[in-house]
């Protein structure tokens, strides 16, 4: 570990290029397989989708660069915590059962009386600040790369807005507006694509955490945060909120999609353009705006232009619904069009209290918005 | 008196049984008279344990249900609403209801004693800071019954032990549940401030003669540091309580976005209180293992001057390291670097502090008897708590583990490890034979 962060400091202009990380020391043997199964995907179907789950939520497992750097500085602190607990955890064990009394004649006399010595005082100060002052220069070094880093400039932008309780999720360069579900492209070898979050809230503080791709920010209202991602696998990556929302905190839950960058243009020319009118579910577009959804929900190229609600237009393209707590699948959107607070209870849609033709209806509109 | 003119048991009212008009002896009522009236150190020492004790077991029944309701997954044994009620009452009841009234307790109970005082500075304050403390207690469990109120919304408070603005604002926590929240803690907070008044006073000015400030025990070294503590950073709580009441009844905007207030001014007032709670607690627990610790190992402590100069520098430092709680809301390199410099820093007095006890330990006779037992626990715990605690200073490592389980576990190794184990130390020392 010590060596691989002296190697960073020496280099110091390598260190923004991925692939340094991806050959650093430990990852070798991990990531030059991760890149060989990359590669044999990518010719396989260029423009399928990774839909591999990366449902582990392990900081010890990181697949972004940003993730990377905290993975080695982790590595290093644990390194040394685990040193310093052997060695005192150790030495108390050894007074406990050395000095142990032994009953007897033995106490009879009192231990030599020891009030104190300086030399031995300074000997257990002395390591210990030495310890912190290289803690500090190597966090201080980490902070600086992570939050200082020097992203190309055609970095992708996604505005991430937090409400109680799901993710408002915006392309500003392609106009593209969706939710719960984010899209990033793979970064390359050959060519680095990094990705920033630009973060915000719409009510309270939420904080995003997706453990393999960064460590989490915070959403502030009135406060824009920024974090970046730089993903080395394509799959989903699962996420949480971490900062108590309300009574849905548990489910606000993150899906980063990370993209090939063909298959993430590919999903952009999807989620532009309107979906394509269809006469067969006429009905159901006349009753979700009769029944004011478009009050709080947007569907373009209808009248709905709600913004309080996720925006639906591409919904049925989206894995999940309610910010992942069930798949998207008829079913459960039945449910959920019945009484949101079933599958969800505390979310802020309300039950509609839609009748049963209504609600077929509104079903078989919804489900075909791809 | 600090200027040698004695004072009477009556005046200080401890003598054996006060004659109080209207007081009944020997019956029920005049035993709950006794309680209530009372002003004698011992007794609201005993008080404030027993509070601490009361609530210890209704909290930690709370910790008990939200453990089963986390054993598999899509459990419904409670609803959402109601587990946010559960973890926030069950952390605001054992910090401010269980670890400051046991802390105050022992203190109450012990520094008088080891000092030589007869009793508090001032006695009836000491009653009244106790009353305050039990009320505010109080005041919060009665959200169970009150909160609900015209609104129908959730009983108790559900904003977490931390309450992070705006969620705790009149938009997102309709009902009065917040209110009983901030007006307890404003209730407690009264009540220690008053205290640790009472207590530094105590030990400024009631010490016997001879008894200098470098002769005093460790643990009346470290309450006082607790104290000072208590005194400066409990009003900041406060003053964050009342701009939450007057922003929630008032309309007044702190922390009200939307009208140009900073949700962030919160954390920085909560944590400027927070952080240095967690030394209030955790002083007194170093001070009960100095008492321990020597004494079970028939040897002095070791390195006096160096534990007081560590425990003062432990409350300094604490002052300094509230931002290291808010790393994750956007901060500059600048203050998130300079925080993490301060929070590492504290590792080095607290670092002296469990070599010292080694040093007592070492070429001593340890008698493995209760409390020593529970000290022992004690620091293996809170060298855990300790490393934990350097691993979430570190900043780019807590990004990760802020606002996880890690950050969980780290504070009950500190609270249950430390704090609760070094009161049953304490309790099993110097209580069990009362």
């Amino acid at each position: 570990m010590e060596m691989n962060w002296n190697c960073g400091s020496r280099h110091g202009h390598e260190r923004q290029t991925p692939v340094r990380f991806r050959f650093s020391l430990i990852q070798r043997n991990r990531s030059i397989l991760g890149v060989a199964a990359l590669t044999l995907l990518t010719l396989a179907h260029a423009s399928a989708q990774d839909s591999t789950i990366r449902a582990v939520q392990n900081i010890f497992d990181p697949l972004s660069a940003p993730a990377e750097i905290l993975y080695r500085i982790s590595l290093l602190v644990l390194a040394t915590c685990a040193i310093i607990f052997l060695v005192v955890a150790g030495l108390l064990t050894y007074a406990i059962i050395r000095y142990r009394r032994k009953g007897g004649a033995d106490d009879l006399e009192e231990p030599p009386q020891v009030y104190g010595s300086a030399a031995i005082e300074l000997a257990w100060t002395v390591p210990p600040i030495l310890i912190v002052v290289v803690l500090v220069l190597v966090t201080a070094r980490t902070i600086g790369e992570i939050q200082k880093p020097k992203l190309p400039n055609d970095a992708e932008q996604v505005r991430i807005i937090g409400h109680r309780f799901w993710w408002e999720v915006r392309y500003p360069k392609y106009d593209v507006v969706t939710a719960d579900e984010i899209h990033v492209p793979l970064s390359d070898r050959s060519k680095r694509i990094a990705t920033e979050f630009v973060l915000e809230s719409a009510d309270v503080i939420h904080g995003f955490w997706v453990p393999q791709l960064n460590g989490k920010t915070m959403l502030v209202p009135n406060h824009t945060n920024t974090m970046w991602v730089e993903p080395y696998k394509t799959g989903i990556y699962l996420g949480n909120c971490t900062v108590l929302c309300g009574a849905q905190h548990a489910n606000m839950l993150i899906r980063v999609v990370v993209d090939t960058p063909e298959r993430y243009q590919q999903w952009l020319n999807e989620q532009k353009a309107t979906p394509a009118d269809d006469q067969s579910v006429e009905e159901g577009k006349r009753q979700f705006i009769a029944n004011s959804c478009g009050a709080c929900h947007d569907i373009g190229g209808t009248n709905a232009k709600g913004v309080f609600g996720p925006d639906l237009t591409h919904f049925a393209s989206r894995q999940t619904l309610g910010s992942g707590v069930a798949a998207n699948n008829e079913e459960n959107l039945r449910s959920w069009l019945q009484d949101p607070q079933v599958l969800k209870p505390g979310c802020l849609m309300p039950n509609m209290k839609l009748g049963d033709k209504q609600l077929q209806s509104i079903l078989a509109y919804l489900r075909t918005l791809k | 008196m600090p200027n040698g003119v004695p004072i009477t048991a009556k005046e200080i009212g401890t003598e054996a049984n006060p004659a109080r008009p209207g007081q009944e002896h020997g019956t029920l009522t005049g035993w709950i008279q006794d309680l209530v009236f009372t002003v004698d150190h011992k007794k609201l020492g005993l008080m404030y344990l027993g509070m601490g004790w009361l609530f210890f077991v209704v909290a930690g029944t709370m910790a008990a249900i939200i453990r089963t309701q986390l054993f598999v997954p899509n459990n419904h044994l409670v609803s959402p609403q109601a587990f946010n009620s559960l973890f926030t009452m069950h952390g605001t009841s054992m910090i401010f209801f269980v670890a400051m009234p046991m802390i105050f307790g022992l203190a109450n109970y012990m520094v008088p004693l080891q000092i030589g005082a007869r009793d508090m500075a001032f006695p009836r304050l000491n009653g009244f800071s106790f009353w305050l403390t039990f009320f505010g207690a109080c005041l919060m469990f009665f959200s169970y019954v009150g909160a609900p109120g015209l609104y129908g919304a959730g009983a108790a408070p559900d904003v977490a032990w931390f309450a992070l603005a705006p969620l705790t604002s009149r938009a997102f926590s309709i009902g009065t549940s917040v209110d009983y929240w901030s007006l307890g803690l404003l209730v407690t907070g009264v009540g220690s401030v008053t205290g640790g008044i009472n207590i530094m006073v105590t030990i400024f000015c009631y010490r016997c003669k001879g008894m200098t400030l470098y002769r005093m025990p460790l643990f009346v070294w470290l309450s006082l540091v607790t104290m000072f503590l208590v005194v400066t950073f409990l009003p900041p709580l406060s003053a964050a309580q009342i701009m939450l009441v007057l922003e929630r009844f008032f309309g007044a905007k702190f922390f009200e976005t939307q009208a140009g207030g900073s949700a962030i001014l919160w954390q920085h007032f909560f944590w400027i209180f927070g952080h240095p709670e967690v030394y209030i607690l955790v002083l007194p627990a170093f001070g009960v293992i100095s008492e321990v610790v020597p004494v079970f190992s028939r040897k002095p402590i070791f390195g006096y001057p160096m534990m007081v100069a560590a425990s003062v520098m432990i409350g300094f430092v604490s002052a300094g390291v509230w931002a290291h709680h808010m790393f994750t809301i956007g901060m500059s390199s600048y203050s998130i670097t300079f925080f993490a410099f301060a929070t590492m820093v504290i590792a080095v007095p607290t670092g002296i502090k469990i070599f010292n006890w080694l040093g007592t330990m070492y070429g001593g006779k340890i008698r493995l008897e209760l409390p020593m037992l529970w000290a022992i626990a004690f620091l293996f715990q809170f060298l855990i708590a300790g490393l934990t605690g350097i691993m979430l200073g570190v900043a780019p490592f807590d990004w990760q583990l802020n606002d996880s389980y890690f950050v969980i576990a780290h504070f009950h190794y500190v609270i249950v490890g430390g704090i609760i184990f070094a009161i049953f130390a304490a309790s099993y020392y110097w209580l069990a034979g009362c």
